[in-house]
């Protein structure tokens, strides 16, 4: 099963001819996931490693090609209009790994996207992957294995560290969403935790959050609201100074608002035990 | 990135907002040639990208220019949350009848833009926000329509009673959304925005913050970058392509991607020892980055122990290795170096660090713990 990918998956990339978009496609490809089209405005007709025909467009992609996921690696100032663009052609799920994207044209696509009832994750994420069967993103392959624990965070190599532990305490993952760490995104914890809830094959929840905004605390709520399976949860960013952006163009504690103890303190009043260091998760989901 | 008063108070003025003349002055004799110009009393500010200026000191009253030189040299070379005061900005004192707050801010939850005003100007605004809540109006702007006129005017007549004042602060706040849609800024404020006694709204503080990924589309906006007024570590961090942020403690810390680098940091704490730094190398390291990454880090007198954690994703570990040895060849550390290396590659980067006679280890808990015992042990308050 997994979530918001899987068996049904049909990937174009957007940007498939370049640097990232190329090396990850070949990687995406290799670990299984069924890459109908890449996309680059002006090199349709071409063919990718003579396995992935390239359009200039998404609609022909969705026309010919009969893709429902997006992939998008085009560098930051031509992100938002591949969004647009994959909305347009009635792309389902839209997954923009591009980092840098300008706030304001997220501002004007977010709404757009819900519009068109597509769902957008990211972007500056790391994508998905459902170990075994499908991956969209450049989460690497290797480190995850099938089993019972769905993983929801902010970050990219921090979500890589934490599957890489638990895979070596012998836990398995029923899907991994990097969210990305931006300060507007279009999938937030709270949907993931939704999706989890409804998957049969995943039993227990891990939340990888950091300093900035107030989504973890929502995330929270909702936990203690409407989920039955047990949540754990981590979160980034205790000795990260105030004002100060960590990286993620998300991880600013604003004034008083946003601080890590903020967000520990809302977990764990909320029944979701937090780990105080990575490798503490692999005890708290072994104890659930 | 941060914008001084000066740059947005000329950017409010070109979107047609009333902002009194000032003068900018780097010398305390510019300062009182201002003051003689203008007459009358002056208000001498220190501009620097630091919040609290008033409460540190940095802006004064001036009833002459002989007053106004000798506040520019008491605030020039000041520090202020630890910059430097190169500049301060010279302005006619107002006649203030009342003072109120106007400020634009990215709402994350909302994911719009939010306007707030406050009847209780010239004071921080969570203050008023934690005491005095029914000051404060907030509006949220749709994307996709802009601020409406009935918004506008809406949050006018929450801050004066009188038509003319309220007026005028409509078409304040409305300039001030286009001004901060326009320069890609991520926050705006006019704090104070005063009524002077003959009845005119004007708004004599300004402050920005502009979104850096917006910068590609906004040259004028970017070249209003004062690398002076920065660190100048993370000046060179940037440049570099490094997200760099220093801190107070002795374990230099170099790693790929933000998260993790706030995770390794909190776990240096965890294990008794106290972070030098934030550095995320990024994504696609290749070895120069990691040579300018540990150059930062020891030009940092307080760091007495280095620590790598890479997570080898599209991070190749043998980019890094290879990057470890070539700074080292080139300089000397004078400190030791504790390496975590797993993920993409970690087979060959470890052999490249072997061969130079480094050790690489897989687990992070052990990588941090040793590089704080490098740095002297654990400190007081660890665990």
């Amino acid at each position: 099963m997994g979530i918001f990918i899987g068996d049904d998956t049909r990937l174009v990339v957007q940007g498939i001819t370049g640097r990232d978009g190329s090396f990850h496609t070949r990687q995406m490809m290799e670990y299984g996931t069924r890459v109908v089209a890449g996309v680059t405005p002006g090199k349709g007709g071409r063919s990718f490693d003579d396995a992935v025909p390239v359009f200039d467009t998404v609609e022909e992609v969705v026309a010919e090609a009969e893709a429902n996921t997006s992939v998008i690696y085009v560098p930051a100032r031509f992100a938002a209009d591949a969004v647009f663009e994959a909305a347009d052609a009635g792309i389902a799920l839209i997954v923009c790994i591009t980092e840098g994207v300008p706030v304001g044209d997220m501002l004007r696509v977010l709404p757009y996207v819900r519009e068109k009832g597509a769902r957008l994750i990211g972007p500056n994420c790391p994508g998905l992957i459902v170990p075994g069967r499908c991956k969209v993103g450049i989460l690497p392959g290797q480190i995850v294995r099938e089993g019972p624990v769905g993983i929801v965070s902010r970050s990219g190599t921090l979500t890589y560290e934490v599957i890489f532990q638990l895979t070596r305490a012998g836990i398995g993952q029923s899907a991994c969403v990097g969210i990305g760490g931006d300060p507007l995104i279009g999938t937030d914890f709270v949907d993931c935790l939704a999706a989890f809830e409804a998957d049969p094959e995943t039993e227990a929840v891990a939340v990888i959050g950091e300093i900035g905004g107030t989504d973890e605390q929502v995330a929270a709520e909702y936990v203690s609201r409407e989920m039955s399976k047990p949540v754990v949860g981590f979160i980034a960013g205790q000795t990260a100074p105030p004002g100060r952006r960590m990286g993620h163009a998300g991880a600013i504690i604003s004034g008083s608002e946003g601080t890590a103890e903020e967000k520990i303190r809302a977990f764990e009043s909320h029944g979701i035990g937090v780990a105080r260091r990575p490798a503490d998760l692999v005890g708290l989901i072994r104890d659930r | 990135m941060n914008i001084h008063e000066f740059q947005a108070r000329a950017i409010f003025a070109r979107h047609g907002i009333p902002v009194p003349e000032a003068e900018v002055a780097a010398t305390a004799d510019e300062a009182a040639a201002a003051a003689e110009r203008f007459g009358g009393q002056v208000v001498v500010k220190a501009q620097v990208h630091a919040g609290g200026r008033g409460k540190a000191g940095g802006v004064k009253l001036a009833a002459t220019p002989a007053e106004a030189r000798d506040s520019a040299h008491a605030i020039l070379g000041m520090e202020i949350k630890g910059i430097e005061v190169r500049r301060v900005l010279v302005a006619p004192a107002e006649d203030i009848a009342s003072e109120a707050y106007v400020g634009i801010v990215l709402d994350r939850a909302r994911q719009a833009d939010t306007i707030m005003v406050s009847s209780e100007g010239g004071v921080d605004i969570e203050e008023v926000a934690a005491t005095m809540p029914g000051a404060i109006r907030k509006v949220a702007v749709d994307p996709r329509y802009g601020l409406l006129a009935h918004q506008a005017a809406l949050l006018g007549h929450h801050l004066y009673d009188d038509a003319g004042a309220a007026r005028q602060a409509s078409s304040i706040i409305a300039k001030l959304y286009e001004a901060y849609r326009a320069s890609g800024a991520m926050l705006a404020e006019i704090n104070p925005m005063i009524v002077n006694p003959a009845g005119e709204v004007k708004a004599i503080d300004a402050k920005m913050n502009i979104d850096d990924n917006a910068l590609f589309r906004l040259p004028d906006i970017a070249a209003l970058r004062d690398t002076e007024a920065e660190n100048p570590a993370e000046v060179r961090a940037r440049e570099a392509q490094l997200s760099y942020i220093p801190l107070d403690g002795n374990v230099g810390c170099c790693v790929n991607g933000a998260g993790l680098a706030m995770a390794t940091m909190d776990l240096v704490k965890y294990y008794g020892g106290e972070p030098a730094n934030f550095l995320d190398i990024g994504g696609s390291s290749n070895p120069d980055k990691v040579v300018a990454a540990l150059e930062l880090i020891t030009a940092d007198p307080n760091v007495k122990s280095i620590l790598f954690n890479i997570f080898g994703g599209i991070t190749r570990c043998d980019d890094v290795a290879n990057g470890i040895v070539e700074a080292t060849d080139r300089m000397e550390l004078g400190v030791p170096i504790t390496i975590r290396l797993t993920g993409t590659n970690e087979e060959e980067g470890v052999a490249i660090l072997a061969a130079r006679g480094f050790e690489a280890m897989v687990d992070m808990d052990r990588a941090v713990e040793t590089a704080v015992r490098r740095a002297g042990g654990a400190t007081e308050g660890g665990r």
